[in-house]
């Protein structure tokens, strides 16, 4: 292996002109850039010297192809010098921070007075700083800024006592001074010889180096060329050569350097050379930076602005944000999401087309060798194959092009690599944009399958945020043995299982298993041998059948005694269930509804399993505390196994919510329509008692304000509570979509409303609905109209339908939701890259202390106790309850 | 019987801790101490579960080189996804609204200078919390009155200004209309033209209706009392006692209220805070306001999570913005500054400093194409495959 190097550090100054040049291989001498045959001429800004750019060709310097040959810089003396835009700022500074005549740093007066000798004073200055700029970086950065700023008022030299004169910059790059009356224009070459003066030590007060950044190398006497290959041309289809916008601004720098040199020597007017020299100054500024305020931005001839050097650094698709932060990957897919429920929550389903294009090199071994041989035997197109063969010393060759792919599986031996296909139990990341958390990138293991979709568990879905509606995801494979390693001990699916954010799982049951599992375990669930094993099956248990509960006159079991079978025989837990609301509340073992789960010794003796009990992001729940003690591997297994149990209850019963689910008694209509009208006439009195004027109003609201609260809060949101009240009273209990409510499956208890009994007041930015037309929100009503269905109270529910102008108040009360998530996303996704950025190098150190790389200390032990989220139990670090529930549950 | 002993066993839970293992927080040993007493429990069990406890604590201990911050990072920015962007919403109150949500979490992380609703949440001392005409005593003493809030009509005759008073308002506000007369006593000789309802005559001697309009404006905007900056002041029920809660801030004169417990009154501006109580107790009300919101839009997170936050952002002892111009502008990587904003601006700066990156957080390794040094990059430990270890050495 050869030796590595690591990088230890960046670091960044200003090249000064003599190091420009000897960087340089080319002096860039003349403004033509193609002869008449269209051929690069030599010393132009295309010189071939600068960079090999058609293939094949080597480069005239370094004698490398254009692969390797990383290109060269030229240079470009210009005939005046140029300040550099980027610089402005600090030009400025440190003309008024030093002496006109001397250059010396003008210490400020207190400091003289207090040493008596300004070089004292210095001398004293440079010790402290000296000091601070060791220990206290910022605070020297601070002591900095402040002393020049005090540098900035003194109006006399202390060292020569010459006087003076306050400089003026005007934006972009024109420097004034303000001599007695009038103003004096600085030109560069001035403003450089003054730059010059400054002695070195004293730059180093003011936060410089001036080893690696003398001032005056901030105005430009050489002009550096960039090689070809960061500005390459384009061949379009037409044969015409496009450039870079960099060489077309390159090429108007040469040609503006070019005839200013000319009228300089020609001894043209001031005039025309202070004209030429400005407008040098502009493309150099532009080639810098086309975004720079105060300055028309350059553009290309059909008027878009070019993209210089700053432009190409800037913003998320610059280089920093787009190229170094983030890249493009190498072996990666991406497609449709579709759900599987056969495939474990550490799987992932990846088609066969898929699987042949993506490979993993793996080394071949004297215990692999054969089945590595068959790979290549196998080739690109036959699953299970191999895309490449890669020899000890390096070729590398593509088996699409080897004709007798079996003399070649014969050839190769231990110490070759083959770059196989993608095979079962392969690691891979699986990846859901926005990765907002951890979650939304982890391992699974290749499971590969027709089809042309990635296969998720369901399970997994909470964690990748993803559903089956069209989503897509990435899926990218390791290519090392250590990212492999790392991969499958710290991102499998399983060790995700518990959220770092709130201790509790975040991977759990959702939907059909929770609804499977309550009707499972429901009370009125029986089973019979037959219904046994073929649930037994489906979570492939393997060992005798429990005891039937009923033994005559037929054998029957029940749901429960299932269950109760992948409990660990040590595992003890009560509380409630999802359903444990309302009528059917239970806080203690005598519960009629069997809304109290208790399992004694693995056995699940009361209480049925919904949300509350398996549910994902329930913290504190039965599936939580399964995970948190008997591992992760086990919350893996429980999913893939009891879960598929749920859903085979389902596929045996069959589940689905229909139209009739959500239809009500006439009686009921009869009794929600007189709450509608209850309601209407105590909208109609509160409107007319604030005519009156005999509105009360509360405390630091207007009596307009008032009424509108008071409608929203005491009547008609009331009006649509009783509704549902009176529908639920009226619905089956046992219905699906009201199992689904009531068990946390999905679905609430408003959405049931909603269907069945009244929809309800709309509101934007939470107010009824009023804008639109002058006093009405739509011409169905009279202004100034307050009446509830004026307002946007939809009175109908979706079953009955709405009417036209309460699907219109309806549609307008959708639409501010959808504008909120589309305001929301943004904001609180800069938000968060806000937060990543401040607090991502934080680590905890071996000492428990939080940390950040320099090593100073942000918590001296992390989160104040020391104790990882993700383990603790909801936050806690020891739930002593639940620990006196884990070893005396079984008897208390 | 002594608070460590456990009813029947008469075993000391915390001789049996000491034993097993002594690094066990206090507070939760009194907890297993305290709740074991409490169910019928035999030595065995006690013992099982002082041992799972040990156990327990130690695995749940987070583990070196954890990248914490980005967790935390995660924690907070994800739910932040799911938070309503309703900017009002009412805080139990009808009264008046508090800005909550995503743009409070952000005034928060950005540390405005003024939060976009400023409150102040006063808690009364022994003497006041108890009965709500005493918290309404205090409440008048807070509340910022000027003349205009209890005037109900103005007139401007010749040399003088009249001022009708609204009786109802100013029994409200405990005004009296000696107090309102001592305050107008300034401007001119008061005279009371009526009784009730109340109306003044100041005789200013001023004849230029220009400077009387003037003048009367001034006269509407004078104090009578309370606090500046104060507009409202509500009394609440919370718990078994009266609490105070107030429109706009001023910490440093609400405390020297009588009445006023100056132990937990805090206001939800953490540069007031910071101002007025220091820099801990920013931290402190940076998590509390953070827990709030969370806790308000129902989504679950950590308080470790939050506390790093708080922790990173006043750790100089300066409240500091998680952003550009606070935490992530003063790093000291050239690098990560230019990857996170303002990339240009940096790179030049850096350069004419002769700064050099060291290299040592996580954008910086990204960006040169190196392992980083949080995680499992943070270990240190070279393996040599091919040096067989000698036997029995």
């Amino acid at each position: 292996m050869s030796e590595e190097y690591m990088i230890a550090g960046v670091k960044l100054g200003i090249l000064s002109p003599e190091e420009i040049r000897k960087l340089s291989v080319v002096p860039v001498l003349t403004s033509e850039i193609l002869d008449e045959d269209g051929i690069p001429v030599r010393n132009s800004v295309m010189d071939p010297r600068l960079g090999v750019i058609e293939p094949g060709r080597r480069c005239e310097v370094c004698g490398n192809t254009m692969a390797q040959c990383p290109g060269h810089f030229g240079h470009l003396e210009l005939a005046r010098p140029v300040i550099h835009y980027g610089f402005v700022k600090h030009i400025y500074d440190l003309l008024r921070a030093t002496c006109r005549s001397c250059g010396r740093l003008k210490i400020p007066r207190e400091y003289v007075e207090k040493y008596k000798d300004p070089e004292r004073a210095v001398e004293e200055i440079r010790k402290l700083y000296g000091k601070m700029k060791s220990r206290w970086p910022l605070l020297a950065r601070r002591f900095s800024e402040t002393l020049k700023r005090e540098a900035f008022k003194v109006s006399e030299c202390p060292f020569c006592k010459a006087k003076q004169y306050k400089i003026k910059l005007e934006k972009p790059t024109i420097f004034y001074e303000e001599r007695k009356e009038d103003l004096v224009r600085l030109n560069p070459v001035e403003i450089r010889q003054r730059l010059e003066r400054i002695p070195g030590r004293d730059l180093e007060l003011l936060g410089y180096d001036p080893e690696s950044a003398r001032p005056e190398w901030m105005v430009i006497t050489v002009l550096p060329i960039p090689p070809l290959s960061i500005r390459p041309s384009i061949v379009l289809e037409t044969g015409a050569r496009s450039e870079d916008d960099l060489t077309h601004k390159l090429a108007d720098i040469v040609r503006t350097n070019e005839r200013l040199r000319e009228h300089i020597n020609q001894g043209a007017p001031n005039i025309i050379v202070e004209d030429l020299w400005e407008l040098l100054q502009y493309h150099i500024t532009t080639y810098f930076d086309n975004e720079a305020p105060g300055i028309p931005p350059a553009k290309q001839r059909y008027g878009r602005p070019l993209r210089t050097l700053a432009q190409r650094l800037k913003g998320k698709e610059g280089r920093f944000r787009g190229n170094l932060s983030g890249k493009r990957v190498d072996f990666s897919a991406r497609s449709v999401i579709s759900p599987d429920p056969y495939i474990g929550i550490n799987e992932v389903g990846v088609p066969e087309y898929v699987a042949k294009i993506l490979t993993v090199p793996e080394t071949v071994t004297k215990w692999n060798i054969e089945e590595l041989r068959r790979y290549v035997i196998n080739g690109p197109y036959k699953w299970p194959g191999a895309n490449y063969v890669i020899s000890p010393d390096g070729g590398k060759i593509d088996l699409r092009y080897v004709k007798d792919r079996k003399a070649l599986a014969e050839t190769i031996t231990p110490g070759w690599v083959v770059e196989r296909h993608l095979i079962d139990g392969d690691i891979v990341l699986f990846n859901r944009q926005p990765s907002l958390h951890r979650m939304s990138i982890m391992a699974h293991k290749v499971k590969v399958l027709p089809g042309k979709t990635f296969r998720l568990h369901l399970a997994v879905c909470p964690p990748y945020n993803a559903d089956f509606d069209g989503d897509e995801m990435n899926l990218h494979v390791p290519q090392s043995v250590e990212a492999r390693a790392e991969a499958k001990l710290l991102l499998l699916v399983q060790e995700h299982i518990l959220s770092p954010r709130y201790g509790g799982p975040i991977i759990g049951g959702i939907q059909d298993y929770i609804s499977g599992a309550y009707i499972l375990t429901s009370k009125g669930t029986l089973l019979t041998k037959e219904d046994v094993i073929d649930l037994l099956a489906a979570a492939r248990y393997v060992g005798p059948l429990p005891e039937p509960a009923i033994i005559s006159p037929k054998k029957y079991w029940t749901g429960k005694q299932l269950v109760s079978l992948f409990l660990p025989k040590d595992f003890n837990y009560r509380g409630p269930s999802n359903i444990s609301t309302g009528l059917l509340k239970c806080d203690d073992d005598e519960c009629f509804w069997d809304s109290y789960i208790i399992i004694k010794n693995g056995a699940l003796l009361e209480g049925v399993i919904d949300k509350k009990a398996i549910g994902s992001q329930q913290p504190e729940s039965m599936f939580h505390h399964l995970v948190r003690e008997y591992g992760n591997s086990f919350g893996a297994y429980f999913i893939d196994n009891v879960f598929r149990m749920f859903i085979r209850v389902l596929e045996r019963r069959g589940f689905t919510m229909t139209y009739d689910d959500v239809v009500i008694p006439k009686q009921a209509e009869e009794e929600i329509n007189s709450v509608m009208v209850k309601a209407y006439e105590e909208a109609k009195r509160l409107i007319e008692l604030k005519e009156k004027g005999a509105l009360e109003p509360v405390p630091g609201r207007s009596i307009e304000e008032t009424l509108e609260i008071r409608l929203m809060d005491e009547v008609l949101r009331k009006a649509r509570e009783e509704a549902g009240e009176i529908a639920v009273k009226y619905l089956d209990p046992f219905n699906h979509a009201f199992i689904m409510a009531r068990t946390g499956a999905r679905g609430s208890s408003l959405n049931l409303t909603q269907m069945a009994a009244c929809v309800g007041q709309q509101s934007i930015r939470g107010e009824r609905i009023h804008r639109g037309y002058s006093d009405r929100p739509l011409a169905h009503s009279k202004p100034g109209d307050r009446s509830p269905p004026a307002r946007g109270f939809v009175a109908s529910s979706f079953r009955k339908g709405l009417n036209p102008i309460e699907m219109f108040f309806h549609a307008a009360g959708g639409r501010e939701g959808l504008v909120d998530t589309a305001v929301r996303t943004s904001q609180s996704g800069y938000m968060q890259r806000r937060l990543v950025n401040a607090l991502q190098d934080l680590y905890v150190e071996y000492d428990g202390s939080v940390r950040t790389p320099e090593g100073s200390i942000i918590q001296f032990r992390y989160g104040e106790d020391g104790i990882d989220p993700a383990r603790s139990v909801h936050g806690k670090s020891i739930s002593v309850d639940r620990l006196i529930e884990r070893v005396a549950g079984w008897r208390l | 019987m002594s608070p460590g002993k456990t009813g029947k066993t008469g075993i000391d839970i915390r001789e049996l801790v000491e034993s097993k293992c002594p690094y066990l927080p206090p507070k939760i040993v009194d907890e297993i101490a305290e709740k074991t007493a409490a169910k019928n429990l035999t030595m065995d069990e006690i013992s099982k579960i002082v041992e799972l406890a040990c156990t327990e604590y130690i695995n749940n201990l987070i583990d070196p080189g954890e990248p914490v911050g980005t967790v935390t990072a995660q924690s907070i920015g994800e739910p932040g996804t799911q938070m309503t962007l309703r900017t009002f919403h009412y805080a139990g109150v009808r009264e008046f609204n508090v800005t909550l949500g995503l743009p409070r979490l952000i005034e928060l992380v950005d540390a405005r200078k003024i939060p976009s609703t400023p409150i102040t949440y006063i808690y009364l001392d022994e003497e006041h919390r108890h009965d709500p005409e005493k918290a309404k005593e205090v409440a008048r003493r807070i509340e910022f009155t000027r003349v205009e809030n209890v005037v109900a009509s103005v007139y401007i005759t010749t040399g003088s200004i009249i001022l009708e008073l609204d009786p109802d308002i100013m029994s409200d506000k405990g005004v009296t209309l000696d107090q309102v007369k001592s305050v107008l006593k300034k401007y001119g000789e008061v005279e009371v033209v009526r009784e009730d309802p109340p109306v003044l005559s100041i005789n200013t001697g001023i004849v230029d209706l220009m400077k009387l309009s003037k003048l009367r404006d001034r006269i509407l905007k004078a104090k009578i009392k309370g606090v500046k900056g104060i507009k409202r002041v509500i009394i609440q029920k919370k718990g078994d006692e009266y609490m105070l809660l107030a429109e706009g801030v001023n910490l440093k004169a609400i405390l020297k209220i009588r009445g006023v417990d100056p132990y937990r009154t805090v206001s939800n501006d953490i540069h007031e805070i910071e101002r007025v109580l220091g820099i801990e107790a920013a931290r402190t009300m940076l998590i509390r306001e953070m827990m709030n919101v969370l806790m308000e839009q129902g989504l679950d997170v950590d308080i470790r999570h939050v506390m790093l936050v708080a922790d990173i952002m006043t750790r100089n002892g300066s409240v500091r913005q998680i952003g550009r111009h606070g935490v992530t502008g003063e790093k000291e990587s050239v690098l990560a500054r230019a990857a996170f904003e303002v990339t240009v601006k940096h790179l030049l700066d850096a350069a004419a400093r002769g700064e050099v990156d060291e290299l040592a957080g996580v954008a910086e390794n990204i960006i040169v194409g190196q392992p980083i040094h949080v995680g499992t990059g943070k270990v240190n430990l070279y393996m040599k495959p091919y040096v067989i270890p000698k036997r029995g050495g």
